[in-house]
């Protein structure tokens, strides 16, 4: 090796450190910027349910097979209605669970008696598949108590939510992950 | 009256809800169950991943730069493919969280959190140091097409020049739409991702299947070509301080290593030129030189001229153009999105004004992007016309991603493991 490549090498190693101590010198600056600006907590998707218009595409549009949407009952809300608009087709034949009265198309609400004249619904989020047709029946004619989350037992966290995306309502945010959930009748964020 | 104004002092506290039925008092003395909320996934396992992240970064540079040894990179990127992969789910990856990076230093409202912030850096960073050793053993998407590589064909130079340009389009279009808050693109169009879910769309298994099966003959077609953070990998790596070799000492020039790697970045020597032929590329040189203004000025152009169609991207431009032609009387079917603004009542002309402010935005940032694209489609050229002297078999810094296939090609390496008593030398298969 002569002399003349010697200094070619060392010219080309000296670039290569201040690029280089540059690249550190930027991403140290990006990530204290934003580190300043971040949070410990990861964030996690949910659905605000003042803004879902129970459009169904949460039962669809999910990456996993069966949606991590369902249905979540605000028990505190509920009227306890005979006639629940959530749970019986409208003009159903009668007020039994018979499944041609049913709106759930999977049988995942189950009504139970209480005492005349009210009947506690409750959720089995193993059949559920998020498609809000009780949602949706709830809010037209009942109290809202019925309404959509994302459950985060079986949400697999995708960085950018598929159901987000095709929301037609924007009603998915980022929430922190230690507030996962944004239930009605009580203050959303809490 | 003292009703109306209760009515009036709840309904804002609960929404849009009526309360149409008052929750009843149980006589029999009923309690009301308990709402189902599962709790996600405990923080600590997500500070776990950073850990388990950092032990597979350091691990990988030392099998990769210290003890050489390709099968250890083998395992570590089966690890990989297992851990962040299948059983992560390939949930927030390195690749998408440059998109979290973008969104949080445009979106103010967005908090991106730590763990988003290391998964972006840590690679970058060990990067700098060691070469692209995340490339090789500790990304899944890497680690899900290296296992596939069959029988690599060797891309032409030109194509390969070429192709390699795509991850920085992809790059810059994956940071407009990210930056203006439109899609994350790059987790939209994840080809691997539907494997590690075991779940997914049609379009997307189908996508994903055809990169593995392009990656049995063209290895790592995903990374080569298309991966945008695999696009500042290779610029960081080019200033690396250390960086994986073909020999461990000095080269004997005896072209066994010549066709060993799989994607094609292993260098031959150059003859020496002639002087006709510096000239020649000396003066290209200074042509692109003072053309790269020029490239840049007309990717603007470009770029403008498109800002159109690419703001689309954006659910607040969709719904205003939706809602415009519905009271225009241009499409008769509302569509989910336009009723459930409807339903709001919120006022359109805010919309519009929202969506104006976002196509302004592209104007600029799809101006950026082609000018961006000019300049990577000039740089590239400049760099070809640069003749580089080498007298060895080299990596290139760059494309190379230190997986370890070519040291077994090496009779030096042979040598080496000889001298440590190691019997057992490695004999390359097909590759």
């Amino acid at each position: 090796m002569n002399s003349k490549d010697t200094t070619h090498v060392t010219r080309r190693d000296f670039i290569k450190n201040g690029v280089r101590g540059g690249c550190l010198l930027g991403l140290g600056g990006l990530v204290g910027f934003l580190t300043n600006r971040s949070q410990a907590d990861d964030t996690v998707w949910q659905i605000n349910p003042y803004e879902c218009v129970a459009c169904g595409k949460c039962a669809t549009h999910c990456v996993l097979d069966i949606s991590a949407v369902k249905c979540t009952h605000a028990f505190a809300m509920c009227g306890y209605c005979k006639l629940c608009t959530g749970y019986f087709e409208q003009q159903p034949n009668a007020l039994t669970s018979g499944a041609e009265n049913q709106l759930c198309p999977t049988g995942a609400i189950l009504r139970t008696f209480v005492e005349d004249p009210y009947y506690e619904y409750t959720i089995d989020e193993s059949l559920c598949v998020g498609c809000a047709k009780c949602v949706k029946g709830c809010k037209a004619f009942g109290n809202g108590s019925l309404f959509l989350q994302v459950h985060h037992d079986r949400c697999v966290d995708c960085n950018e939510c598929s159901i987000a995306v095709a929301c037609p309502s924007n009603a998915f945010h980022r929430v922190p992950s230690s507030h996962p959930y944004m239930l009605k009748g009580t203050d959303l964020m809490g | 009256m003292v009703a109306l104004v209760l009515v009036l002092l709840i309904l804002p506290t609960m929404g849009y809800t009526v309360q149409r039925f008052p929750p009843p008092d149980f006589d029999s003395g009923h309690t009301l169950p308990r709402t189902v909320i599962p709790e996600p996934r405990a923080l600590i396992y997500e500070y776990l991943d950073v850990m388990v992240l950092l032990i597979a970064l350091s691990l990988a540079s030392y099998l990769a730069l210290k003890s050489r040894s390709r099968r250890g990179i083998f395992l570590l990127g089966i690890f990989s493919l297992a851990y962040f992969g299948f059983w992560r789910k390939g949930c927030v990856c390195y690749i998408g969280s440059l998109q979290n990076i973008t969104l949080a230093l445009f979106d103010h409202s967005y908090t991106v959190p730590l763990v988003i912030i290391a998964f972006f850096s840590l690679p970058l960073i060990f990067t700098l140091f060691f070469g692209r050793t995340f490339c090789a053993a500790v990304c899944p998407l890497g680690a899900i097409q290296d296992v596939v590589v069959l029988r690599p064909i060797r891309v032409p130079s030109w194509l390969e020049h070429a192709l390699g340009l795509f991850a920085y389009i992809y790059l810059g279009l994956a940071v407009l739409f990210a930056a203006t808050g439109s899609a994350f693109i790059i987790c939209q169009y994840d080809p691997f991702v539907s494997f590690f879910r075991r779940s997914g769309s049609l379009d997307m298994l189908i996508l994903g299947g055809g990169f593995l099966l392009v990656g049995l003959f063209v290895g790592r077609p995903y990374c080569r070509y298309l991966c945008p953070y695999g696009a500042l990998l290779n610029l960081v790596s080019r200033a690396s301080k250390w960086h994986v070799t073909i020999t461990p000492k000095e080269c004997i020039q005896c072209r066994l290593c010549e066709e060993s790697c799989a994607f094609g970045a292993i260098q031959e020597p150059t003859p020496e030129a002639k002087t006709t032929e510096q000239d020649e590329n000396k003066r290209r040189f200074t042509y692109l030189l003072l053309l790269l203004p020029v490239f840049m000025l007309f990717g603007g152009w470009l770029g403008t001229r498109v800002s159109d169609p690419l703001s689309r991207m954006h659910p607040t431009v969709r719904l205003a153009e939706q809602i415009w032609s519905e009271d225009t009387g241009d499409t008769q079917d509302s569509t989910d999105a336009s009723d459930a603004f409807r339903s709001t009542g919120r006022s359109k002309y805010e919309l519009y004004d929202e969506a104006l402010q976002i196509k302004n935005q592209f104007a600029w940032g799809s101006g950026l992007l082609g000018a961006f694209v000019g300049l990577v489609i000039c740089l590239k050229l400049i760099f070809l016309a640069i003749s580089r002297r080498r007298s060895d078999y080299e990596v290139n810094r760059g494309t190379c991603i230190s997986c370890a296939r070519c040291f077994a090609y090496c009779p030096v390496e042979h040598e080496r493991l000889k001298e440590r008593g190691k019997d057992t030398i490695p004999v390359p298969g097909r590759i």
